[in-house]
């Protein structure tokens, strides 16, 4: 937190900015923190004296101030307002971040999650109070068995990692009922697949086999061959993958892991890309999460919590985790809250409640707002903008995979045709930052050089994407006219200067400390 | 002495029965200033090509294999405190571990300088 200090005076190489006596850059606001800005004697409200109440803490009443400053309502307003306007949002423009799919969150959604018989509710409230929230759950789940084409759904996972966990664990269970628990410990992760998948892997206990990608950015199916054998568990595979491509063999990667005797876990994330055009069901998929704050539009990246339901196959299906909905005879929907009562061998339980009620009806609400064929249409145009990016840009940017045929939802370009001027990735997307870009993803994935990740979704228009070509086409011209400064010394015009992502990473500074702050105060 | 390469960027040292094992300037300045670096426990075994230690940047963060098979008889406890020195001197000073050979035999099959110098098309 303490950059927001570097605003005072900049520190950054290059032509500074002016200082001012205030520390505001016009009607740019200085920041403070809050523990700078309050007093411990302030408060924004005015509780009543409490009155004739029992005291029931006994030894426990604390005996000293906690230390905690207190803000009048203003000066907590304006804080989160200056943070606000510091920051940049898929509501100010273009956020091309490969791999996040920050499209529009539209406002319906946000109308439906605010009604008050769905905002106010209590997780512990009896069912029978619920029944519309239930309804609201299964008509979700409806729609993501529909689209992806399998046999059962866990609501509750709270978003995309948490839902690959919920499915490997699925898949942990169903070889412990099979008896190969102990026997089939292997996982097999592609090098093109999320760098989450290897660490859900291991979390689960398996001990991960990676395999390399070929020369046009899929999995190499030589090398799964090979790895193939009676101690596999699985397989783990992001599709469309992090080159922005299609594993068009996934149908036989699919089948090859099913006769070795493994389940299939196939990464969602990137599900945006293929809605109403593929069932993953019918690609022989056994377990999948969908991160209904990319696919459906519901907020994240700071702007909400994700939720990450994980459809599973017939083959999962029984071990799902609880809590879970069941309709009853009467017609009444209610949650299986205990192993003992489900039909099937639950895991075993993600989280303390049911998932993220607020994405459900966000999600749902994009679904119906859509209908079938604009959820389809949505996906179409995720990939018709990512190619549009793509063949603006390659002539300027080297894309390693463009010979691989047309890409999905993200364009990937590897950073030799800047290196060759002396820049790399990192300069180029602090460029952008001057240029009013939220910068797209950087050095991931790692199976290019330098990599560039742009994913400008479904939502932008096509005038939008041209002016975010204009510019990158302008950087590339920089960049080849020698002009090395403009890229080194970016970003000028942003709150704040380039940060030293070293220090921050070597020497975090990961809570607020009293004796710092006066230290820092004293120099 | 002898210094030997491997093709995922490794480089070894041979003193009698040790192997002095760390990452490559090439790599180093691929992966840019180091900011974590995590180190076996003293006595470990690994098999040649197995994860022995992990080093991370701001890029990204990277598997050590072992180049060759052994025990750890030391690591370089230098550079978990300070990172910098995998960039400072990653041939020197920002040596990772020290391996006692189990099978001398394999370090035949590491590539020389000149040979390391061509795979990384130098």
């Amino acid at each position: 937190m303490t950059q927001l200090r570097s605003t005072r005076g900049e520190a950054g190489d290059g032509a500074p900015a002016p200082k001012t006596v205030s520390g505001s850059r016009g009607l740019l606001q200085a920041a403070s923190l809050l523990f700078e800005t309050g007093s411990a004697d302030r408060s924004g409200v005015d509780f009543p004296e409490a009155q004739g109440l029992p005291d029931r803490l006994g030894g426990l009443r604390r005996k000293a101030p906690v230390g905690l400053v207190g803000l009048s309502e203003p000066e907590a307003v304006r804080h989160y307002v200056r943070l606000s306007q510091r920051n940049y949002a898929i509501d100010l423009g273009f956020f091309p971040l490969g791999s996040c799919t920050m499209k529009h969150n539209p406002r319906l959604n946000e109308r439906m999650a605010r009604l008050p018989g769905l905002s106010d509710l209590h997780p512990l409230q009896p069912a029978s109070t619920v029944q519309g929230a239930f309804e609201l759950m299964a008509e979700l789940a409806h729609w993501l068995l529909e689209l992806t084409g399998l046999d059962a759904v866990a609501m509750s996972p709270k978003a995309g990692a948490h839902g690959e966990l919920c499915g490997m664990l699925a898949i942990r269970q169903a070889l412990i009922a099979r008896g190969e628990g102990e026997t089939r410990k292997r996982v097999i992760v592609p090098a093109s697949a999320h760098g989450t998948n290897p660490a859900t892997a291991a979390a689960c206990g398996f001990v991960v086999d990676e395999i390399g990608a070929t020369e046009e950015g899929r999995v190499n199916m030589e090398a799964l061959r090979e790895k193939l054998g009676p101690d596999v568990a699985g397989i783990m595979l992001t599709n469309p993958n992090t080159c922005g491509l299609f594993e068009r063999d996934i149908k036989e990667i699919a089948d090859l892991i099913h006769e070795a005797g493994g389940y299939f876990y196939c990464d969602g994330a990137n599900y945006n890309a293929i809605v109403g055009r593929v069932r993953p069901g019918d690609l022989g998929v056994d377990a999948m999460h969908i991160n209904l704050h990319k696919t459906f539009s519901t907020p994240h990246g700071g702007g909400g919590p994700g939720a990450g339901p994980t459809v599973l196959s017939a083959a999962l299906a029984p071990y799902a985790p609880i809590p879970h909905l069941v309709r009853r005879d009467d017609g009444a929907l209610d949650l299986i809250e205990h192993a003992a009562e489900a039909a099937g061998q639950p895991f075993g339980r993600m989280c303390a409640f049911h998932g993220q009620m607020g994405m459900f009806v966000r999600a749902l609400s994009y679904m119906m707002s859509h209908g079938a064929d604009g959820l389809r249409q949505a996906a179409e145009d995720a990939v018709l903008n990512a190619n549009y990016i793509l063949a603006r840009l390659k002539e300027r940017f080297n894309a390693p995979f463009a010979a691989s045929g047309p890409c999905m939802h993200e364009a990937l370009f590897d950073d030799s045709s800047i290196r060759a001027h002396g820049l790399e990735t990192i300069d180029l997307a602090k460029a952008l930052i001057d240029e009013g870009y939220h910068p797209f993803t950087t050095y991931f994935p790692l199976v290019v050089h330098g990599a560039m990740l742009i994913e400008p979704t479904d939502t932008e228009p096509k005038a939008e994407l041209d002016r975010f070509a204009d510019v990158m086409i302008a950087l590339a011209d920089r960049a080849a006219s020698g002009d090395q400064s403009h890229f080194k010394t970016a970003p000028r015009l942003a709150p704040v200067r380039r940060l030293d992502e070293t220090g921050a990473a070597r020497k975090p500074k990961l809570r607020w400390r009293p004796e710092e702050a006066f230290k820092h105060a004293a120099e | 002495m002898t210094v030997k390469y491997t093709p995922d960027h490794e480089w070894v040292r041979l003193e009698g029965d040790l192997a002095i094992v760390g990452i490559t300037t090439y790599a180093a300045e691929q992966l840019g200033d180091v900011v974590y670096v995590e180190l076996p426990a003293l006595g470990k075994s690994f098999a040649k090509g197995a994860d022995m230690a992990v080093v991370e940047s701001a890029k990204a963060a990277s598997d050590v294999y072992a180049p060759v098979s052994g025990e750890v008889v030391a690591v370089n406890e230098a550079i978990v405190g300070n990172p910098q020195l995998v960039n400072d001197g990653p041939e020197g000073e920002g040596w990772f571990v020290k391996l006692k050979l189990k099978d001398p035999s394999e370090c035949d099959g590491l590539m020389d300088a000149a040979a390391y110098r061509t795979h990384i098309g130098g």
